[in-house]
């Protein structure tokens, strides 16, 4: 539309040429719903909604997967995700404080570590940790599937853990430490007992998203390969269908999912507003 | 006896020279103020003598121990030297009573019972007993303030600094916070205090230091620097701390 136009078209005292932009943004949304309306017709009218409900929503197929899906699926993907989250947060920590380590060599290899980790792909990281019995024969981790599944999710929130931590340190006034260290609190103490709890509370949020993260990553354990007893939710969704021919299973994993990353990430959002209100 | 014994500090944060042969002396006992305007390196002297700072030269002996020694444990030394900060740095995920017993039980190694005492006997002097299980974010500026002297007068310690400790508070809550460091005064706590506060200064130091460029420009009592000062660059000071606007 031309200048000429619009202008005459916001100018109440001209007669109107054009549509008023109120009424251009009706129209707008008339055709939008409209468009929408055409589209659900057509679904309904063409999808196989018998064939759908089969498939997907098959609650005799869904119905055998219980209790497993929890008692075994779910129960091993929390084992992965937790012992995988301490893991990162412990090794995290330690990054975090070499990272701001006055001594050089330190501050090097923290960086390097997190730099590695952060730029590989978690499936990687878990072919590689596969593949350690290749390359050292008969060399076993300690945990077996749980062992390593802790290693791997272990190794690459390590390195993401390590920032939000040193992020966090940073954020904690420098007052905090010298009043620690007039007290005659040697350096180390004065981290543990007064700045780390601190910067904690401070990257409780992106560390709870951090979980989140574990939580889906936490699939890619199939790759090491699992007996039925160490199967998690995304294989055992996987084998269920397979075993039944039916997709419903995996759905059924994937809303057991949601059930926990939904709440977690509205934990985090919680936080992150209780900290932006304390500022 | 003296408590500090400062000789010759130079302190210099890069090429910029903030202390530049400073000599004095606090003896036991004595409260000592420090004035002077803004970026004279007050603060950066006061930190020298906890070694906050690490003197670029110079000696700072405290109770006879030379702090700027290499081989001296600075850790052990700071425990008998008290700090209290402008902007009160009181640890704000403790309580009251953890702020005061943390540094008794970790870096003393006092027994629970003992730091509880001492906790309580030391809010109970700076007027704050009952807010013992509150946190810091809870309390008015003065009242940290006041937690942060309780905090620091957990260590016993034979030296207390504060720099500029009313500063960062509402002037109707300064008063609560300058009759406890006056009652420290009169209880012979030997104190080394940066302030504008001249009255305090005026009735409560056994000296008044005057500061400007990183040099001390006047040192003695306050009845001389603040009522009768002999340089001109103290007179000028006091001039616009004593009547602001004029
Ligand atoms: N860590 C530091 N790094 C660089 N420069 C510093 C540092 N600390 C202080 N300075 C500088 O040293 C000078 C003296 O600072 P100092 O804080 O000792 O002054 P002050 O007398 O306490 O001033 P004020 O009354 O404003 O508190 C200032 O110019 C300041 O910018
Ligand atoms: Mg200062």
């Amino acid at each position: 539309m031309s200048a000429v136009s619009e202008q005459q078209a916001t100018s109440p005292a001209e007669p109107r040429k054009g549509l008023s932009p109120r009424k251009k943004q009706r129209i707008s949304r008339v055709i939008q719903y409209a468009v929408l309306v055409v589209i659900l017709v057509v679904l309904v009218a063409l999808a196989d909604w018998k064939a759908i409900g089969e498939s997907f929503f098959n609650l005799d197929v869904a119905g055998k997967g219980l209790p497993e899906l929890f008692t075994v699926a779910l129960r091993n993907t929390v084992i992965y995700t937790l012992s995988g989250f301490v893991l990162g947060f412990v090794v995290g920590l330690v990054l975090a404080l070499m990272r701001l380590s006055s001594v050089a060599p330190y501050r090097w290899v923290s960086a390097i570590y997190i730099e590695i980790f952060r730029g590989l792909p978690m499936l990687l990281i878990f072919l590689m940790i596969g593949s350690l019995p290749l390359a050292f024969p008969g060399f076993e981790l300690p945990g077996g599937v749980y062992g390593s599944a802790a290693l791997g999710l272990g190794v690459v929130s390590a390195a993401y853990m390590a920032e939000n931590f040193r992020a966090g340190i940073q954020a904690v006034p420098k007052g905090q430490l010298e009043a620690a260290r007039s007290l005659g609190m040697p350096h180390m103490r004065a981290m543990v007992s007064i700045i780390i709890p601190q910067a904690i509370r401070i990257v409780l949020p992106p560390l709870t998203n951090q979980l989140v993260t574990l939580l889906k990553d936490s699939s890619l354990v199939l790759i090491l390969g699992v007996t039925a007893a160490q199967v998690e939710l995304a294989k055992f969704g996987n084998d269920e269908s397979s075993t039944y021919a039916n997709p419903t299973p995996i759905l059924a994993t994937g809303l057991t999912y949601l059930l926990i990353t939904i709440p977690l990430g509205y934990v985090a959002r919680r936080l992150e507003a209780r900290q932006g209100a304390g500022r | 006896m003296s408590t500090v014994e400062i000789k010759n500090l130079h302190k210099s944060f890069g090429s910029l020279e903030v202390l530049r042969g400073i000599d004095f002396t606090v003896e036991s006992g004595q409260v000592v103020c420090v004035i002077g305007p803004s970026g004279s390196g007050k603060s950066t002297l006061l930190r020298c003598v906890n070694l906050l700072e690490q003197p670029t030269s110079g000696t700072v002996v405290v109770d006879g121990v030379d702090l700027t020694d290499p081989d001296v444990d600075i850790d052990a030394a700071r425990r008998h030297i008290g700090m209290v900060f402008q902007q009160f740095n009181l640890f704000p995920h403790l309580t009251v009573r953890r702020n005061v017993t943390i540094a008794q039980e970790r870096v003393l190694k006092r027994s629970k019972g003992e730091c509880d005492r001492v906790a309580r006997e030391n809010l109970e002097k700076v007027g704050l007993i009952e807010k013992i299980d509150a946190y810091p974010p809870q309390l008015s500026g003065g009242q940290q303030q006041r937690v942060a002297i309780a905090r620091a007068l957990a260590m016993n310690p034979s030296l207390m600094l504060f720099d500029e400790p009313t500063s960062a508070l509402d002037p109707e809550l300064v008063g609560d916070v300058l009759a406890v460091m006056r009652k420290l005064a009169e209880d012979g706590m030997t104190m080394l205090v940066v302030t504008h506060e001249m009255g305090f200064a005026r009735e409560v130091a056994d000296r008044v230091v005057f500061m400007d460029g990183g040099v001390i420009v006047e040192d003695g009592p306050p009845e001389q620097v603040i009522a009768d000062p002999q340089h001109e660059r103290t007179r000028e000071f006091l001039r616009r701390v004593l009547h602001p606007g004029v």
